[in-house]
């Protein structure tokens, strides 16, 4: 009795009780989702339009943000730093193009993925050889002064992190509904053969996407770094994008935004809420178990395209 | 095995043809907006050889893929041997002794060609692992009778020479006769083609007719076919089933139906009112 | 000129189903089993057995177990890790709890649970496929390892959260803990991966192997003929589960003596997972030599810069090996992606018209 007691009353008693403490973690939820959600939405560009599952997403945002935070750490100022670190991102969109999705321009989706576990690696390897492995802090000048709103304790970064989100999938969704490259990219995802037919040069439109994802990666990074500086771990968390895609849907943006939503406040809430009863350190498998039950009934996630199989 | 003997007359009349094998009735079913069959009703008879025809989009692939409970129909039954039913599942379709071959030629692509076959006796074989997990004993005697029997049926297709090759290396004309072999290896009793001919030669379309009449004459499969080449379609069928657009505008003998004045509007394209 | 087929006709059916169907393939089987089984250990180092062999054999049977679930039948999974850590726990547990058992017969069992848990963390495969599977396994990866880390009885309530292998004979020889030879557990291990190989080779060949590898091709087109898709995916999931379960029992009592769950973290299910891209998916054989290659990898590695007098400190050694790691799995998949298994055949293929080009 106590214990069914303490999982269905208990802690919903607790958040009427304590509002602003309650008001408080869903904040913090939130923020934390919009964070996840800014590296999945590196995941969702890529996918849409190249059809690759890039599992080095995560990996993409330790490196750019490894490499700003080297570069400012060498002395360098901020705004160069920044502008150097896009073209790296760039230079990496170009290598990866050649390197790795060319040679396997055909193969099945499984294939790629697999080769983007291997560029994980690869890639975690190479940035840490340049820059090391110690932890760094990224310091760009975001603003971090808590400041209180109606009892609750806030912080100005968190609402530097949810504009910039907002903005970005603006700038993204009018990229890919509005203009030209859009439409290519949209058409690429759908059918290689079809854009390569009508002259849309594939290789092209991966360079920019893998660049536009890079540039995704750098800006998910400097967030992630920003609030808890930058060390190989952050490619651990972007592992937990994987469950906002899948809630989102993988060929969505706005989705990706609202998967990181329920996810991160879910994740905070099942944490501080339901945590204490199993001992804590759900927020470990949380988020995959809910997208897993999420996925028995719902395949394509919240706003993915469902997938018909011809025969 | 018995000697193949080809079929002197292909007179309906002459034929031994038995009771109603599948019936479907009034069936009708839609894809969102896309309305793929309306109230189709025809029957097919034991040991009958059938040609569904029509244009493009007609529903064809659509009727078969409900024969074997790929999709179920918004309304109507399928009755097969005796029993009626609201939808088939494809297991289930499959243990009755329905067994087909697809158009885009749904072969194993990771696997040989008497792998292929083989899995079509799989309904036939135990699934114990643990003697499985042995091989020596039961297992193993299991898999030789059922080689013994998959090698009648690819000593009967004539693809005997390309038993271990990957079917993903095969011409497209044997891949469509490797798939034949793996549907009739589940020994089946209505066998639903497919579009069996489409990008064959002529000598390749010669040997699969033999193929179908010969297992018509010699096993007694009802078979359904889809097809598009009209000379198969007069030479082999018994009765002719026509749809368009969905519905069903004729049913008959391959005369009767060359001779109809709507299947010919409807290859000609002459428009139709939606009723 | 040697590797003739010629005059080797095969009469029956039995015949042509068997293992190795060539006389020659006959005698270097034999061969190397009485190599590995007799010589090794006679003359192979402790080092060599230990830090080179004994994991080879113990990650072989992980490599197996991953490639049936992933190779054979098509279902990713990134969760193996999570399973090793069920059946090393389990066997932990039960022999804590039964000392008399035998410690064989409990690796056995300790598989069995591994394969419950399988079949649980199965159950989403019939409706999710592909990466979404992926994702699902590392629930249960990351799961398992909480609940090991959490539930103190499953370490016996040791404070440090370790459990240690305790010392257990097999017809009086002392198999486990710090008593045992290397050259006991190397022979044990030997054993296993021996008999856990047939037994995959067996199943493959037949019609499960076949049910899981038509799923994994073309899953309606397999319904259609009457494979049941969750049945065979459950049966994939439980099999390959039982190998990880049996490798990660191994992994404790025959080669590290004690682990933390660290050691079964998502780390080791990348690691095995590359072993079978680079071995071969699909191939039992690729297996053994996928973990054979990984587990060589590092020790080459590090042993490289020695060998041509270039420093190298052990940081900037472990950053190259990780990008090693990834490089050769791009190139795999580029090169040959049915990996070595395939370079093997072809081999062999060449071997057979040797000296002729054709």
């Amino acid at each position: 009795m106590k214990v069914l007691a303490a999982i269905f009353i208990d802690p919903f008693v607790e958040m009427v009780q304590f509002p602003v403490f309650f008001a408080e973690v869903i904040t913090g939820g939130i923020i934390v989702g919009l964070m996840y959600a800014l590296v999945a939405l590196g995941f969702v560009l890529i996918f849409k339009a190249s059809g690759v599952f890039n599992f080095a997403q995560g990996v993409m945002v330790l490196f750019a943000a490894l490499t700003l935070a080297g570069l400012m750490d060498n002395g360098v100022p901020i705004w160069l730093a920044f502008i150097l670190t896009i073209g790296a991102m760039i230079l990496l969109a170009f290598a990866i193009e050649r390197m790795v999705l060319r040679p396997l321009i055909n193969q099945p989706e499984i294939i790629l993925f697999m080769a983007t576990i291997g560029l994980t690696f690869f890639l975690q390897g190479f940035g840490e050889m340049i820059w090391g492995g110690n932890i760094r802090k990224l310091d760009i000048g975001i603003p971090q002064r808590p400041f209180e709103v109606g009892g609750m304790l806030l912080n100005q970064f968190d609402l530097v992190a949810a504009s910039t989100a907002a903005i970005l999938v603006l700038v993204l969704a009018l990229l890919f509904t509005k203009t030209p490259i859009g439409r290519a990219l949209r058409a690429v995802a759908d059918d290689h053969q079809a854009a390569l037919s009508v002259g849309i040069s594939l290789k092209y439109i991966w360079v920019i996407v893998w660049s536009v994802a890079g540039i995704v990666a750098l800006i998910a990074g400097i967030m992630w770094g920003s609030r808890s500086g930058v060390q190989f771990s952050l490619s651990l968390v972007a592992l937990k994008a994987l469950p906002v895609l899948i809630l989102g849907g993988l060929t969505s943006m706005p989705g990706a935004i609202v998967g990181g939503l329920i996810i991160g406040v879910g994740e905070k809430l099942a944490e501080v809420y339901w945590g204490p009863l199993l001992g804590g350190g759900i927020e470990a498998w949380f988020a995959y178990v809910v997208a897993v039950i999420f996925l028995l009934f719902r395949p394509q996630g919240l706003f993915g395209e469902r997938i018909i199989e011809r025969v | 095995m018995t000697e193949i003997s080809t079929a002197e007359n292909t007179q309906p009349e002459a034929r031994q043809l038995g009771g109603v094998l599948l019936k479907v009735d009034d069936i009708s079913v839609s894809f969102g907006e896309v309305r793929a069959l309306i109230g189709v009703s025809f029957d097919i008879r034991e040991r009958e050889i059938l040609s569904i025809i029509g244009p493009n989009g007609a529903g064809k692939t659509t009727m078969l893929n409900l024969l074997n409970g790929v999709y179920s129909p918004d309304s109507g039954t399928i009755v097969f041997k005796g029993e009626t039913r609201q939808r088939m599942r494809p297991h289930e379709s499959a243990s009755l002794g329905i067994a087909r071959t697809f158009q885009n030629v749904a072969l194993f692509r990771g696997m040989s060609t008497l792998d292929n076959i083989m899995t079509g006796r799989n309904l036939k074989m135990s699934h114990n692992i643990f003697t499985q997990g042995l091989y020596w004993g039961p297992a193993r005697r299991q898999e030789i009778e059922q080689r013994a029997f998959v090698e009648q049926i690819i000593d009967f297709l004539e693809i005997e020479a390309i038993r271990r090759v990957p079917v993903g290396r095969l011409p497209y004309g044997l891949q469509k006769r490797v798939e034949l072999g793996r549907a009739l290896a589940a020994e089946p009793t209505l066998l639903l083609l497919d579009e069996p001919m489409a990008g064959m030669n002529t000598e390749e379309k010669e040997d699969m007719c033999r193929f179908i009449f010969d297992l018509n004459e010699e096993f007694g499969t009802t078979v359904a076919l889809i097809e598009h080449d009209m000379g198969v379609v007069m030479d082999i069928s018994d009765r002719v089933v026509v749809l368009d657009y969905g519905r069903k505008i004729a049913d008959g003998s391959p005369d009767e139906v060359r001779a109809s004045q709507a299947v010919i509007d409807a290859y000609l394209g002459v428009s139709h009112d939606e009723t | 000129m040697f590797y003739r087929e010629a005059g080797q006709f095969k009469t029956s059916y039995i015949q042509d189903q068997r293992l190795f169907s060539i006389v020659q393939d006959r005698w270097f089987i034999a061969a190397f089993t009485l190599f590995a089984f007799v010589v090794v250990p006679i003359f192979a180092s402790d080092y060599w057995l230990q830090a080179i062999l004994i994991p080879f054999l113990v990650y072989a049977v992980a490599a197996i177990g991953l490639n049936l679930l992933t190779g054979y039948c098509g279902q990713l999974s990134l969760g193996t890790g999570g399973f090793m850590a069920v059946g090393a726990y389990s066997s932990y547990k039960m022999t804590t709890a039964f000392p008399d058992l035998n410690i064989i017969l409990i690796f056995l069992i300790s598989g069995l649970f591994a394969a419950a848990v399988g079949i649980v963390f199965g159950l989403p495969s019939l409706r999710i496929k592909g990466f979404y599977l992926a994702v699902a396994t590392l629930a249960s990866q990351f799961f398992l390892i909480w609940l090991f880390n959490r539930v103190e009885w499953f370490y016996n309530y040791s404070p440090s959260g370790t459990i240690f292998a305790p010392p257990r004979t097999v017809f009086g020889v002392m198999v486990t803990g710090p008593a045992s030879t290397p050259e006991v557990r190397y022979l044990v291990s030997l054993t296993f991966v021996a008999v856990l190989a047939v037994v995959a080779k067996n199943l493959v060949r037949g019609n499960l192997g076949r049910t899981w590898m038509a799923i994994r091709d073309m899953d309606v087109a397999a319904e259609v003929i009457g494979i049941r898709p969750l049945r065979t995916k459950l049966s994939a999931f439980a099999i390959s589960s039982y190998f990880c379960g049996v490798s990660g029992s191994m992994l404790l009592f025959l080669w590290l003596g004690s682990v933390e769950t660290i050691v079964f973290d998502i780390n080791v299910s990348f690691l095995v997972l590359f072993m079978i891209i680079v071995g071969g998916l699909g191939s039992i054989l690729g297996s053994l030599i996928g973990a054979a290659f990984i587990t060589m990898l590092p020790i080459i590695l590090t042993n490289i810069p020695g060998l041509l007098n270039i420093p190298l400190n052990v940081e900037l050694a472990k950053h190259i090996e990780l990008m090693i790691f990834g490089g050769i799995i791009i190139l795999f998949l580029i090169v040959e992606p049915l990996g070595l298994a395939r370079l093997w055949q072809i081999g062999k293929e060449k071997l057979r018209i040797w000296p002729f080009p054709h």
